[in-house]
């Protein structure tokens, strides 16, 4: 069984939300990367995504434009990324790791060589932004053979058609993204997310994840209180991206999520089977 | 050549409606962009069916723009090489200096149909960048023209005729500084802001439906080129020869002739320093397929497929990708694509304006410069129709820096 899958059956059970962070794989620096993953799980993170740098990344804000820049500039690339999975994975087999990119370097790489090494390092998850469902059918084949979920993004504004395409392939959870903009842009309109999340709901039988414009713990409670997983991207590299060292990075993650992790947990949440 | 037929014969479908031309183009983004695409792709559908909006695009190409542009027999060079006559459309007499204002004022039309008032663009050189803040200035809208701070230095004369037209330049300091950060900013831009802007983004590359869009503007370039080469020359022209940097003013001239098919087609990509290495930009002649900017297509990457750095002596050619339906004419072998260097173009840019006292653009210097060589491979009964696709105001600095000469 796919470890997302796993996991959120675990958290359904426990009727807990799952909290997942979003950093940039070599950001601010290749070694830091695997101890702020496991910082981030110490503090409460329940799934980590983690994003592949590429040069051009259109749909993200200065913040995260500017952790792959300077990932890049440190020499993280693909090979580099799936080793940073394949280590956090020798202390951690249960966490699930989502790998966050853009098409052209596993295009480069070929989807099937790619799919088989990020298998085999330990990767549960893909999302890869530029790539909507309408693109992906040919992905699907070679993911599935190796276990790996697609992770699409859906927005209020997605049509029926696309929502029910994006159903047909996904797997693991759906990424809900409520503002309009690129990542880090604004700040989450909470109110209308109840509605929304409840249409995705109706077509998409998975669990629904809430991200961007999350930046602090009372806004992660109240997404926590209609959502399924809260994720937080700019924010925490923000924070990151001033780390010095290695050991400061950790203790930013950890300062940072620990709060967040607790407003959720305190947050009323909804019963498990009315979500359900 | 069967292949080659078949392929043709299917292209009154292309793109579908997903914008693939074969496998090439699309709309590789993110959902967040999806609906700007999709509101664009339906007014795009519609207004080009509006015989109210045809008929003002056509008075404001005639009476603004000033087309149709001529074409202009260069009879000193024909002499010169002694081959195939040479013939220009001369794209370098419309208002602003080039191509890309057919397009603007297409898209400018559209987004005020729209009910946009502000307009968005990116741009290298800053001639599409002059011609979005030409159209935002006639059309009372607020332009906001994104250029890679590299750029910015370099064409500093444009960056002043756009804020004498009203139009707020911002330089992007991200990635390489130069067009394809400018393209991933005005992106940026334009899905934070889509219910107010409009991306009038520059040439047929980006996500459907700009590449068949911007086409569909530029077309007009070689309709009136097959009609002027009729009635003047009473035949077609054996060669089509254009610059390819995303591709627009190309696709401008091929699209009318390519069921033509005795019409030889062929795109000239800047060689930069020589293709053996990587200081060039002609990604269908050196590059491979990946996706980039919205679209599948032929593109200049590294090994772990990050986008590389180009290199060209003229900014308008200096991009990584290559417009979709360029990838997929010469997949199916319609169109040829070639590469001329920096020298060969700066050769050529001396010799027309000598031989012609015509200036060229240093982007369209590169087509007259492999025009010339085709020309002198051919008998003298053959005719190479070559699109000057702007002129040489905006590049007479660079030349001079070139020469090592200071104002
Ligand atoms: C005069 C001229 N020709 C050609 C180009 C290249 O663009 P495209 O390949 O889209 O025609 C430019 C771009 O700035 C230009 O200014």
């Amino acid at each position: 069984m796919n470890r997302i899958d796993r996991r959120f059956s675990e958290l359904k059970r426990a009727g807990r939300v799952a909290l997942v962070p979003y950093v940039t794989a070599g950001h601010p620096s290749p070694a830091a990367t695997v101890p702020v993953l496991h910082a981030a799980v110490k503090a409460g993170a329940d799934l980590v995504e983690l994003g592949m740098p590429f040069s051009d990344v259109m749909a993200d804000g200065p913040v995260i434009q500017n952790a792959h820049e300077r990932a890049l500039a440190q020499g993280t690339g693909l090979d580099q990324v799936l080793e940073m999975v394949s280590a956090f994975r020798r202390d951690d087999v249960d966490t699930p790791i989502i790998l966050m990119g853009y098409a052209n370097p596993i295009e480069r790489r070929g989807v099937g060589t790619f799919a088989r090494q990020a298998s085999e390092a330990g990767v549960d998850g893909l999302l890869i932004v530029d790539c909507p469902a309408d693109e992906a059918d040919d992905l699907q084949g070679q993911l599935r053979s190796h276990d790996i979920h697609q992770i699409f993004l859906v927005a209020p504004t997605t049509t029926d058609s696309r929502l029910n395409h994006a159903a047909r392939l996904a797997g693991g959870f759906v990424y809900y993204v409520s503002i309009k903009g690129v990542t880090g842009a604004a700040s989450l309109d909470v109110d209308s997310l109840a509605p929304m999340i409840k249409q995705v709901r109706a077509r998409i039988d998975l669990p629904v994840a809430v991200g961007f414009g999350i930046r602090e713990p009372a806004q992660a409670a109240a997404v926590a209180a209609v959502a399924d997983a809260v994720v937080i991207g700019s924010a925490l590299v923000d924070r990151l991206d001033r780390c010095e060292s290695v050991d400061e990075a950790v203790v930013v993650v950890r300062e940072f999520l620990a709060p967040v992790r607790q407003a959720m947990d305190n947050s009323a949440p909804v019963s498990v089977e009315e979500t359900a | 050549m069967v292949e080659q037929a078949l392929k043709l014969e299917q292209r009154e479908a292309l793109p579908d409606l997903g914008g693939h031309f074969g496998i090439f183009g699309g709309r590789f983004v993110s959902e967040t962009l999806m609906p700007a695409l999709e509101e664009l792709d339906a007014a795009w559908r519609r207004y080009m069916k509006d015989p109210d909006f045809l008929a003002e695009m056509d008075r404001d190409l005639a009476h603004f723009v000033g087309r149709p542009s001529p074409l202009y027999l260069a009879e000193n060079l024909t002499r010169q090489v002694g081959g195939a006559r040479i013939v220009l459309k001369r794209e370098d007499l419309n208002h602003t200096g080039a191509h890309k204002i057919n397009n603007t004022v297409g898209q400018g039309l559209l987004a005020r149909a729209m009910g946009k008032r502000r307009v968005i663009a990116e741009t290298g050189a800053g001639q599409h960048g002059v011609a979005s803040a030409t159209i935002a200035a006639r059309l009372g809208m607020e332009c906001v023209v994104y250029m890679g701070a590299e750029d910015v230095r370099r064409q500093a004369v444009n960056v002043y005729r756009m804020k004498l037209l009203g139009a707020q330049v911002v330089a992007v300091e991200s990635g390489s500084r130069t067009l394809k950060d400018a393209l991933n900013e005005a992106m940026r831009d334009w899905v934070t802001n889509v219910d107010d802007t409009f991306y009038i983004l520059g040439t047929v590359a980006g996500p459907h439906p700009y590449p068949a869009m911007v086409r569909d503007f530029n077309a007009i370039v070689g309709r009136e080129a097959r009609a002027q080469m009729l009635t003047e020359y009473g035949r077609l022209p054996d060669a089509l020869v254009a610059c390819v940097g995303g591709g627009s003013n190309a696709i401008g001239l091929f699209y009318p002739f390519i069921d033509d098919t005795e019409v030889a087609m062929i795109g000239v990509e800047a060689a930069g320093r020589g293709l053996s290495g990587q200081e060039h930009a002609a990604s269908l002649c050196a590059g491979r397929v990946g996706v980039l900017h919205g679209s599948r297509t032929y593109l200049l990457d590294d090994d772990s497929g990050q986008i590389r750095h180009t290199h060209s002596i003229s900014a308008g050619l200096d991009y990584p990708g290559v417009g979709p339906e360029h990838a997929w004419l010469k997949d199916c072998g319609r169109a040829r694509y070639v590469g001329v260097s920096d020298t060969e173009a700066l050769e050529a840019f001396h010799n027309l304006t000598r031989t012609e006292g015509i200036m060229p653009a240093l982007e369209s210097a590169h087509a007259i410069a492999y025009g010339l060589k085709l020309a002198a491979e051919l008998p003298q009964d053959q005719i190479v129709l070559v699109n000057l696709s702007g002129r040489g105001d905006k590049d007479i600095n660079t030349v001079a820096e070139l020469e090592g000469i200071e104002f």
